[in-house]
């Protein structure tokens, strides 16, 4: 099957043609480095099907970064090559184009982000590009579709000038000719967004502003959170699914082994969807009615900023403090990922240029970056006790990020590189992009999350009622009670926090804790090993040696931490 | 009367062309990718608290560079 690579410059929106051409849905966003493996999917030209690989962006075929490699690699592979260029700034993607032409593979041209150039005074004269690059040129808006069908009807026309290798210098002065013959500009006004653009970098205003967008973000999550839960999903689970339950309870009598599974223990005579903990009632609860909003609240706040293009934005902004931490501003957008899932948080490191980097930022992430079903947990469970103790869990777990960034930034050998980043421009996100993102996290979250909880929830179950927990509780005993002040059998809580930390933390509501009880227990957990999912990533990422050395880092920090707050509250 | 400056002492706000780019290959051929290289018109943007990264345009784009590059970049500044 013939191959077909799209290559461009990062935050061109190769991802969006991609979604477009194939119908396989990838992660798009407007910053640069949104995707760093590569995906592939299929599609038709002129009745033939052919596989189309959505490449990470790169600027030249010189590499600089592991997924520049990557791109790099995939070229040899390559049948045919989509170029993607951004119209608003063809005198950076050309240069990319003409080192295709300089290869032996046959090209063509997709001029992205028409719209955007035709509002910016940007005129591009097509036939003349044509003829000055010899392949094909056609202008498309990849978010709405606009020129895709002509793309891909033109794909066979892709075609090789047999273009003299040239050397950079040359290449560069020949972009400026073809963009100075193609392009006429036409002045114009600063826009609103560029104006408020230049303010999110600038000290003053910028500081304001983030300290702003931070705010409104976490209210909105929360409103959005709880109105889903308390008019949603409550009422859902107490009017239709309990009347079902209880009476599936009769029939398996409580007490047998079954009742346990399935149904779990009875509070008082009744099921309660919190407490019971069986594979219906518990279960399906908690992923469902506790966690799912706030996934859902978090991602629809995180796309919107992630498509306006604020992120960049932040990184410039807080450069100097990651610094500090042995890292450059882009890294604060894994940390942020990872504030929904620490799987794509972690993943999303590779575009960082040194192993070290790499290393610090990941660590962090796995242990001071709660996800965003634990956060929901800890709204849950812990904000019923009151406000003050869900702050002490986030302001220990923010203390434990910056610190471990210091520290490992003064013990590991090397220096932070320099930031250099594109900032893209502020857009308007497309509602209907935005949506569709939303709605592929949600299935994401919901097929990873819900077998693995149920998985929890029924191991829980078969564990205790044969008393094997009794066994490892009693071993763990010294550690539990001596350092964190917990009952022994909240280890069986940090035990299932390895499946999902969120099943672990609806366990430890069942243990009759007290508030500061559960703060500690709640703190530890969110810090103490990474979920299974976060595991295999790190491993893949860091390697044996290096995961290792990271989870030492882990229960070191743990037990010190937990201890301190035992201590202290 | 241009004055030849690193881009770090350059204005928020001031406009000029990059005459050089000092620096090994690593951090030259990174700066090229993103068209920081002589002959390139430029306009400081912003520059941030204790030496945080400066914002510059080129063009229609928008690059951020940490403190420590700003001092490699030579821009013949319009003053």
């Amino acid at each position: 099957m013939k191959k077909i690579l799209l290559m461009g410059n990062p935050n061109v929106g190769k991802s969006a043609v991609f979604s477009r051409l194939t119908g396989v849905r990838v992660m798009a966003s407007n910053y640069p480095g949104t995707t760093v493996g590569f995906t592939q999917g299929f599609m038709k030209v002129a009745g033939e099907r052919m596989c189309l690989v959505d490449v990470p962006g790169i600027y030249g075929l010189e590499t600089t970064s592991k997924a520049e490699e990557i791109a790099v690699e995939m070229l040899n592979e390559g049948d045919v090559v989509i170029n993607v260029v951004d119209a608003t700034n063809i005198e950076r993607s050309l240069h990319l184009t003409l080192h295709l032409l300089e290869q032996n593979v046959p090209v063509i041209v997709a001029l992205n982000i028409w719209d955007d150039a035709r509002h910016k005074g940007i005129k591009i004269d097509v036939p003349k590009m044509e003829e000055l690059l010899g392949v094909p040129v056609v202008p498309t808006v990849a978010v709405s579709g606009e020129g895709l069908k002509e793309l891909v009807s033109r794909i066979p026309e892709a075609a090789n000038p047999s273009v003299k290798q040239r050397a950079e210098e040359e290449r560069w002065t020949e972009v400026g000719r073809i963009a100075s013959e193609v392009q006429s500009l036409h002045h114009r006004h600063h826009t609103i967004l560029e104006a408020l653009g230049d303010a999110s970098v600038k000290p003053f205003t910028g500081l304001a502003l983030a300290v702003l967008v931070m705010f409104a973000s976490f209210q909105i999550v929360r409103f959005v959170g709880e109105t889903l839960i308390a008019h949603l999903f409550e009422p859902l689970f107490n009017n239709l699914w309990l009347p079902v339950i209880m009476k599936l309870s009769a029939i398996l009598g409580p007490g047998s082994f079954l009742h346990t599974i399935v149904i779990g223990g009875l509070i008082d005579g009744k099921v309660d969807f919190v407490q019971s903990f069986g594979l219906l009632t518990t279960g399906l609860f908690v992923p469902v009615a506790m966690v799912l909003p706030y996934v859902f609240a978090f991602y629809l706040v995180l796309g919107f900023l992630e498509d306006f293009g604020y992120l960049p934005r932040l990184a410039v902004l807080l450069d100097t403090m990651m610094h500090h931490m042995g890292l450059h501003g882009w890294a604060v957008i894994p940390s942020l990922l990872g504030l929904g899932c620490n799987v794509p948080g972690i993943m999303a490191t590779r575009v960082l240029e040194s192993r070290r980097e790499r290393f610090i930022a990941a660590t962090i992430i796995s242990i001071g970056v709660p996800c965003a079903a634990l956060q929901a947990m800890i709204w849950g469970l812990l904000g019923e006790r009151g406000g003050k103790y869900v702050l002490i869990v986030y302001l220990s777990l923010f203390i434990v990020w910056i610190t471990l960034g210091l520290v490992l930034n003064i013990v590991l050998k090397g220096l932070s590189p320099t930031l250099i980043m594109e900032v893209p421009p502020y857009r308007f996100p497309s509602f209907l992009v935005l949506f569709k993102k939303l709605w592929m996290r949600m299935h994401e979250f919901l097929k990873e999350a819900l077998p693995i909880v149920l998985l929890g929830v029924a191991a829980i179950n078969i564990l205790y009622f044969f008393r094997i927990f009794d066994f490892i509780a009693d071993l763990a005993a010294p550690v539990m009670t001596r350092v964190f002040g917990l009952p022994k059998e909240a280890v069986i809580a940090l035990a299932i926090g390895f499946l999902r930390k969120d099943v672990a933390i609806g366990m430890l509501g069942t243990l009759g804790l007290t508030a500061k009880q559960l703060t500690v227990a709640v703190t530890a957990l969110a810090m103490f090993f990474p979920c299974i999912a976060t595991f295999i990533v790190l491993f893949k990422e860091l390697g044996v040696r290096d995961t290792l050395k990271s989870i030492g880092i882990m229960l070191l920090t743990t037990l010190l931490v937990g201890g301190t707050l035992n201590a202290i509250l | 009367m241009p004055e030849r400056i690193p881009l770090a002492d350059m204005k928020n706000g001031e406009m000029g062309k990059i005459v050089e780019v000092l620096g090994g290959g690593g951090v030259q051929n990174r700066l090229r990718a993103l068209r920081i290289m002589p002959g390139v018109e430029i306009k400081r943007v912003s520059g941030t608290f204790s030496h945080g990264p400066v914002v510059l345009q080129i063009g229609n784009s928008q690059t951020a560079l940490g403190f420590g590059v700003c001092y490699k970049v030579i821009v013949e500044a319009d003053r």
